[in-house]
């Protein structure tokens, strides 16, 4: 291979991924400025540079008992999660086989939807002891609703002309689960996910008011009373840190669980 | 997967001596949300097939084919009568049939996310075939189907023939005793639905099954089918004849003939 094609090989590479990175950081370069500019102008316990943001950003990552903080958090989220979906995906299969579960049970989700996660934080505060245990209920609460109504959406859509052929070869009940259902189901609840971990993510720090001496919340909260911007800021980063990552690596899942699907040369 | 087709007795197309192998009692099915709003796909049909013959089923389109088929799978529940098959109930003894009934769909129904050879080893899989012996058959079939080299190609990048190919050497590959086909030759080029045809009759004849084929073109019921059976709307039997193989031209024309009277009455 020449000197040039190498070349030319190297930058068919390079080039693609780094303007897919400028693309990405364009508008938040944007919000970057802004900021700065606004910093610039106002004092800096109403908009701190975004040097010390980053500087305090690193530091919390750096420093274990800050980070473990974090994690707490991420802990909660995921615990939470979990849990809905584990309870959300069996409501869903009961709500799809019986029309009567689902006349019963789709009003009191509903119900359920329009309760803010700051009523959830006043009842468990009221009805339980346990810390960890009253997030873990406001937090199951209030993402159980959607997650059920998403899982039950995936069921619902499963066609109707495929389930059939498959149901010819008279398969088990596990046979048409694994053959089937699941991987008409499984890209759905990746995306079910996907928005319910930005809910979960929102309404954690809510959670943490509920009495927890650990977690993004309750240092938000020691920000808040230190009136300190900045830190406000770099927790609140941790957080949406957490949610990018999570996100991206959901979105990967999602490309390879839709590997087989056709790509239209038009756009919507 | 063979005690299907080893119970299967070989009788003279048309014979009555055997047990039917579909049976077709005062068939009625509706469709309909509603009491007042019921729609009759199928009115008192009366039908028995018997072991080892190819029956061709003609009617209009909307006439109750696929719904005929559908009974027969056990995905139906007939409204009114009996449907048998080999002399039991498929809607109530539906997993009795496992390995027993192939489909193939009027639609390919291939599954997305499968590969080709992946769509054809699914009525192994339900049948509990080794990974490695699965693999072999299905290869086999799509080879013998045409399909070599595209073994590993999703169903979006395959034909609408490939896939409708794909759909039959899945019901194929199960060898079991009863087919049930629903125009499986009509998204395909004339020379390829030619081929297949021959190789559909053989198969069919070899090992001694039974099918039942849909199909609108009169000459495809006439060279596949040893008894053919015409419908009209909702399905009703308005024509059936048993075909014999010695039938010269001018007794074939004058049977298209009178086909074609039936079909457009
Ligand atoms: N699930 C259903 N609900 C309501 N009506 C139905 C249903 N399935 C079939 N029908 C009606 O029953 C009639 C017969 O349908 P069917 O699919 O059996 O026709 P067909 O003979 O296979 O037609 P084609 O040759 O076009 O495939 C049609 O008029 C159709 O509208
Ligand atoms: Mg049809």
């Amino acid at each position: 291979m020449t000197q040039q094609t190498l070349q030319s090989n190297w930058t068919s590479i390079v080039m693609p991924v780094l303007t897919r990175i400028a693309v990405l950081a364009a508008p938040f370069v944007l919000l970057a400025v802004a900021w700065q500019i606004a910093a610039s102008m106002f004092p800096s316990y109403l908009f701190p540079s975004l040097i010390d943001v980053f500087l305090r950003f690193f530091k919390i990552v750096a420093s274990w008992d800050q980070f473990v903080q974090v994690l707490a958090t991420v802990g909660r989220i995921m615990a939470g999660l979990a849990g809905a979906f584990v309870i959300g995906g069996a409501m869903a299969i009961v709500m799809a086989r019986s029309r009567a579960t689902d006349n019963f049970l789709s009003p009191i989700l509903t119900f359920f939807q329009g309760i803010p996660a700051l009523s959830w934080v006043v009842f468990a505060i009221i009805w339980f002891h346990g810390i960890e245990f009253r997030i873990l209920f406001i937090m199951i609460m209030t993402t159980l609703p959607a997650f059920t109504f998403q899982i039950l959406g995936a069921l619902r859509a499963v066609p109707k002309d495929l389930f059939e052929m498959v149901l010819s070869f008279r398969p088990t009940k596990a046979q048409m689960f694994r053959t089937m259902i699941w991987p008409s189901v499984f890209p759905e609840i990746v995306t079910a996910w996907k928005v319910n971990l930005g809910n979960a993510a929102r309404v954690v720090v809510v959670a943490e008011l509920v009495g927890a001496t650990g977690g993004v919340g309750y240092e938000l909260l020691q920000q808040q009373q230190l009136f300190d911007m900045a830190g406000a800021l770099a927790w609140t980063l941790q957080l949406v840190m957490f949610v990018i990552i999570v996100q991206q690596i959901l979105t990967w899942i999602e490309v390879v669980a839709f590997r087989y699907r056709a790509i239209s040369e038009r756009s919507l | 997967m063979s005690n299907a087709v080893s119970s299967l007795a070989v009788p003279a197309p048309g014979s009555k001596a055997s047990e039917p192998e579909i049976r077709f009692e005062h068939v009625t099915k509706t469709f309909g949300r509603s009491e007042s709003d019921l729609f009759r796909a199928v009115d008192d049909l009366s039908l028995d097939v018997y072991p080892g013959q190819i029956v061709a089923l003609l009617g209009k389109t909307g006439c109750g084919k696929s719904t005929m088929f559908n009974m027969i799978a056990g995905l139906l529940d007939p409204t009114e009568g009996k449907v048998l098959v080999s002399g039991r109930d498929p809607f109530r003894n539906f997993d009795w049939y496992r390995g027993k009934i192939a489909i193939v769909f009027q639609n390919d129904r291939l599954l997305p996310w499968r590969t080709a050879i992946e769509n054809v080893e699914l009525g192994l899989e339900m049948l509990n075939v080794p990974g490695a012996q699965r693999r072999e058959t299905a290869q086999r079939w799509l080879s013998r189907l045409g399909l070599g080299g595209h073994e590993n190609d999703y169903p979006h990048a395959l034909s609408g023939g490939m896939r409708q190919r794909v759909s039959i050497a899945r019901a194929f590959a199960t060898n079991a005793g009863l087919l049930l086909c629903d125009e499986p030759f009509s998204a395909l080029d004339e020379m390829t639905a030619q081929r297949l045809r021959e190789e559909f009759t053989s198969l069919v004849r070899e090992n001694g099954k039974t099918a039942v084929f849909i199909t609108h073109s009169i000459n495809e019921a006439l060279q596949i089918g040893d008894r053919i059976v015409v419908l009209k709307r909702p399905a009703k039997i308005a024509y059936d004849i048993n075909l014999t193989a010695d039938l010269g031209s001018a007794e074939k024309e004058a049977i298209r003939e009178k086909i074609r009277d039936v079909l457009s009455a």
